[in-house]
């Protein structure tokens, strides 16, 4: 079995993360769907890592975790304070900066 | 067996161990990932979500990645996942989706480009990258792994590792902020105030106490009014619909105050509600199963 394989599956991974985005209401969910996303992109590194047969695909998966960390600490910080102004998760419903 | 075979090769290709794991986690993760978009439930969402993360694990462990593997399961599993069941857990409240649409066929279309996006994914990845020669970490697959990483985070990418610090600590400093909230002092109404809006309201007696030992040894049983019937204000909004196990009671006398009542049908509507499962109402369990 070639590498490959793994690509494809990261391929489409990314593309369920991607439609979930876009079909989902709820924000915590559509930062799931992120998460999942980034975590695509994380088996495609360690993919390309192996088949370059170097380490640096590796470390910048790892550093893409890191990011996704900080990420997910803020972002779920800032639904939590749309919800306590707006009493809502909908992403339908955060519309402030619309008119 | 196969994962020692497995965590042996070093090579590029993938051993007969590994296609196995592969054909197995790989279909699993993908499985989960959907469910992860269909479910109602955003709890459900999460736990589907953690799913698809171990079996990437698991495959990282496979692709000679072992310390990526364990640090998958740690941070994101352990540690993010976690975090998002705390926020499920505080916004919970309507973590169902609502199912307008706001947009038009949007959920059609984004299928659509789902489709075309995989395809063009798939098409793309399976043309160009058909038969790469695949290099393999050799001997920085196994227990050179760590410190091969190590090596690297530390000469080539030290100046991206110290920016992941200023990162980590903004991200931290910027949840504080956000999340923190500051509580008002409430305003205080005076004694005058709260009488007058006493008087004024629709009840100037406190609620009843619930029947806690007269009758039973729960909150959940109401207080009977002095006719025998049911105070429906005595049972707190919380506990209705709550099945509450009966105390013995022992067999009604003539002479005890406390005696059976009679079968009295509870006086309004309201009352029905709010008793009908509240077990103080000494009525033949059959009936009320036939109720629901």
């Amino acid at each position: 079995m070639s590498p490959t394989n793994y690509l494809l599956l990261s391929g489409l991974l990314f593309t369920i993360g991607a439609v979930g985005v876009l079909v989902r209401r709820n924000a915590i969910v559509v930062f799931m769907c992120i998460e999942l996303m980034l975590n695509a992109v994380n088996l495609s590194l360690v993919t390309f890592a192996r088949i370059n047969g170097t380490l640096d695909g590796q470390v910048m998966a790892f550093f893409v975790m890191v990011v996704a960390a900080a990420e997910v600490v803020v972002g779920l910080a800032i639904i939590m304070s749309i919800f306590r102004t707006r009493r809502s998760s909908s992403v339908d419903d955060a519309n402030l900066l619309k008119y | 067996m196969i994962l020692a075979q497995v965590a042996d090769s070093t090579a590029g290709n993938a051993g007969v161990g590994e296609a196995i794991v592969f054909w197995i986690l790989g279909p699993v993760a993908l499985a989960a990932a959907v469910a992860m978009i269909f479910a109602r439930n955003a709890v459900h969402s999460a736990l589907f979500l953690v799913l698809t993360m171990l079996s990437l694990a698991v495959l990282y462990m496979m692709q000679q990645a072992p310390f990526l593997g364990f640090v998958q399961i740690i941070v994101y599993t352990g540690a993010v996942m976690m975090l998002f069941l705390f926020v499920l857990m505080l916004v919970g409240r309507d973590s169902a989706d609502s199912v307008v649409e706001v947009l038009r066929g949007q959920r059609v279309w984004a299928a659509i480009l789902g489709l075309g996006f995989a395809l063009l994914l798939v098409a793309g990845v399976g043309r160009t990258m058909f038969a790469v020669p695949s290099a393999g970490l050799g001997a920085r697959a196994g227990n050179g792994n760590l410190t091969g990483i190590g090596q690297l985070v530390f000469t080539e990418y030290v100046w991206p590792f110290e920016l992941t610090a200023a990162l980590l600590m903004t991200s931290a400093l910027g949840a504080l902020v956000l999340a923190f909230a500051q509580r008002k002092p409430r305003e205080r109404n005076g004694q005058r105030a709260a009488v007058i809006a006493r008087l004024r309201g629709d009840r100037i007696s406190p609620l009843p106490g619930p029947g806690v030992y007269a009758t039973a040894n729960s909150v959940a049983v109401p207080a009977l009014l002095p006719d025998g019937s049911i105070a429906p204000e005595s049972l707190s909004e919380i506990l209705e619909g709550h099945e509450v196990d009966e105390t013995p009671r022992p067999p009604a006398d003539g002479h005890s105050l406390q005696g059976r009542r009679k079968e009295l049908e509870p006086p309004s509507e309201l009352a029905s509600s709010a008793i009908d499962t509240a077990p103080g109402r000494s009525r033949p369990t059959s009936a009320s199963e036939e109720e629901r």
